[in-house]
């Protein structure tokens, strides 16, 4: 039964995934752009969720984790031919290395684990609000940094020339093993140890549970499947500092805390749920016919206005989010009733 | 002597008081709103944003100072009713990084509201343009405004302090900081008091979008955005737990900003915010509490 239920926690999120991602590949072409970027959301913030709902701490920096992994892939498969174009000033070996596209991918989650390793060596000391304002400091260095320093990168510049290899098969095959690395993760000893420091601190540490530890483990895998995910979405789409920065921390960070974040589960369907409204909002900027005879025609910007709103409001009438904060769990069919004798059926035998 | 080993001119100096006024102004109002809330409001700037475009619309009607001053503190004023209202007082029994991600939320709100309805070009707020004006004291240039932002901000500060320490109103507003539920229970009008705060808080803002539409008259919607984050890690840096703490952390991060422009050279600058980031963690790790914290003083869970 316990089993069951296991399963049914990894298998549920898994199959909306794969539901968004068949669904996404039957229509055409322009709106399948939707499906793809809902895809990448997912795993940003499943990467979030790796960190922010096990442990309970807020992290405004987790974008620049996503950052530093679309930097890396995006800077190691433009074709060497093309580099000096967009990004004349690149250092030394990065001139000349052209890898393929999961090489990328892996060294993009490599280098979001070593990067949120060495943050995290120092900030996991910090909780409360330090921690806040210390996680977006470092959002506001990478930031600078990768928006002046062109020896890594295209600098002010768009990632134009990376590409284009995420297509909806491989963006729902990335969500689907971000989901699960963040299952194992959250099922393992580590997990549950983070999570009972989340609960109780106190009775955690003095069960023999360093926090300090516990929460550097959670940061370094969420850093490695930020970055990865950052790989991903250079691949989708040319992106540069700017799209990288304030807004899409804001916005994942608005799925996760919609979606409920302390359970997988709720980071899934808030970012599968926040992306579908912001897709139907995006096309109600442009002009969208509903039904056939109403045109629904909303000026630029009313996305952020919704989801700002639907955010504070959220928080305010349900702050456990809109799956309550608890895994999936399968419908019961009987009601398990303690108290009255099980009833004498012949199917019985669990 | 510092300054001549550093190689940092007067001018350099004067810019970085100027700056350090100007933010200590703003940690003010947040230190307040801390102090009473236990709440760091991600959404000031975005208020001070608010006062701004009412200054603009102001001039742009062409109406006299003194009216779309008045304005300014009107919009601002209820914007921070509504905020209190509508975000705060639900969220009051909230751990705090429920509440900064609800103030993130309201920020982005405010911010994106704005984008709706004015566009991102902005508006061009004329107020107060003599307060520009400048005066050369030993060859360095000194600007009216400089001088008036750190008075100002030094006035707010012990008015806020007298209010707090030596009045009944801010006796209720500590107790009803340290323990809303026993405060009540002694007849504290705990709501009232801390509306009142949020009110004071929103005055202030309103003082500081005058102030700073006189540096930076064009309003645009992220007018005062890089400013507030600034000031925020400012404020946690000094220490939340005293307005005088916040405020002190508030002027060193805005001097050492002001410091580090002219310092860094021209090919350095652009990282400006790196160094300070930096130098704002490496703080934070030592002195998690803040810098201007007494010792001992320890939050309470």
């Amino acid at each position: 039964m316990r089993r069951a239920a296991a399963t049914a926690q990894l298998a549920a999120p898994v199959l909306l995934v794969v539901l968004a991602a068949l669904f996404g590949a039957v229509v055409s072409s322009s709106s399948q752009t939707y499906f793809i970027n809902a895809l990448v959301m997912v795993s940003i913030v499943v990467a979030l969720y790796i960190f922010v709902g096990n442990s309970g701490v807020v992290s405004f920096g987790h974008i620049s984790f996503v950052a530093l992994g679309a930097w890396t892939a995006g800077v190691l498969s433009v074709p060497a031919s093309e580099k000096p174009a967009i990004m004349p000033n690149l250092a030394g070996f990065l001139r000349h290395t052209t890898v393929g596209n999961v090489p990328s991918l892996a060294l993009a989650a490599g280098v979001g684990a070593i990067f949120a390793f060495a943050v995290g060596l120092a900030l996991m000391r910090l909780s409360g609000l330090a921690a806040g304002i210390a996680t977006f400091g470092v959002l506001e260095i990478v930031h600078n940094v990768l928006r002046y320093y062109e020896k890594i990168g295209p600098g002010l510049n768009t990632f134009s020339s990376v590409p284009e290899t995420t297509g909806i098969r491989q963006a729902a095959i990335a969500a689907v093993l971000a989901i699960c690395v963040a299952f194992a993760y959250q099922r393992s000893r580590y997990g549950r140890m983070l999570r009972a420091t989340r609960e109780d601190p106190a009775a955690a540490s003095a069960s023999g549970i360093s926090i300090y530890r516990q929460r550097l483990v959670a940061f370094v895998l969420s850093g490695a499947v930020a970055g990865f995910a950052g790989g991903i979405y250079v691949h989708l789409l040319p992106l540069n500092t700017e799209s990288l920065y304030l807004d899409l921390t804001f916005i994942t960070l608005a799925m996760l805390v919609i979606g409920g974040s302390s359970s997988l589960w709720g980071a899934v369907v808030g970012a599968l749920a926040v992306s579908a409204l912001d897709s139907f909002l995006a096309e109600a900027e442009n002009g969208l016919k509903l039904l056939g005879w109403f045109t629904l025609d909303l000026p630029a910007g009313t996305r952020v206005v919704v989801e700002g709103a639907l955010m504070a409001a959220i928080l305010i009438i349900k702050p456990s989010g809109i799956t309550g904060g608890r895994e999936f769990s399968l419908p019961r069919w009987r009601r398990p009733d303690r108290n009255s004798p099980a009833p004498a059926s012949p199917s019985e035998t669990a | 002597m510092i300054v001549a080993i550093l190689n940092i001119s007067w001018q350099t100096l004067a810019d970085a008081f100027s700056l350090g006024g100007m933010y200590a102004l703003m940690a003010v109002g947040i230190g307040l709103v801390f102090g009473v809330l236990r709440l760091v409001n991600f959404a000031y700037g975005q208020m001070i944003m608010a006062g701004a475009f009412a200054i603009a619309f102001g001039s742009q009607w062409n109406w006299p100072l003194w009216a779309s001053i008045l304005l300014c503190f009107a919009v601002v004023l209820a914007l921070s009713l509504a905020m209190e209202w509508l975000v705060f007082r639900p969220l009051r029994t909230q751990s705090p990084e429920v509440m900064l991600i609800a103030t993130f939320a309201v920020a982005f709100l405010l911010e994106s509201i704005a984008l709706l309805w004015f566009g991102s070009l902005g508006k061009i707020a004329t107020s107060l343009a003599s307060l520009n004006r400048v005066w050369v004291i030993a060859g360095v240039d000194i600007r009216k405004i400089s001088l008036v932002s750190i008075v100002v901000a030094a006035a707010c500060l012990t008015l806020l302090q007298l209010l707090l320490t030596r009045t009944e109103v801010g006796l209720h507003m500590r107790a009803a900081a340290s323990d809303f539920r026993t405060a009540r229970l002694l007849g504290v009008r705990a709501n009232r008091v801390i509306t009142g705060a949020v009110l004071i808080s929103g005055v202030l803002a309103g003082v500081v979008a005058v102030m700073m539409t006189v540096q930076t008259p064009l309003v645009t919607p992220d007018f005062a955005l890089d400013n507030t984050i600034v000031v925020l890690a400012g404020v946690v840096l000094g220490g939340l737990n005293r307005p005088i703490a916040a405020t002190l952390g508030g002027f060193s991060i805005g001097f050492a900003s002001g410091l580090l422009g002219g310092a860094l050279p021209t090919e350095k600058s652009q990282y400006l915010p790196s160094f300070l980031f930096a130098a704002v963690i490496v703080v934070l790790l030592v002195k998690p509490n803040g810098l201007f914290t007494r010792r001992g003083a320890v939050e309470r869970v």
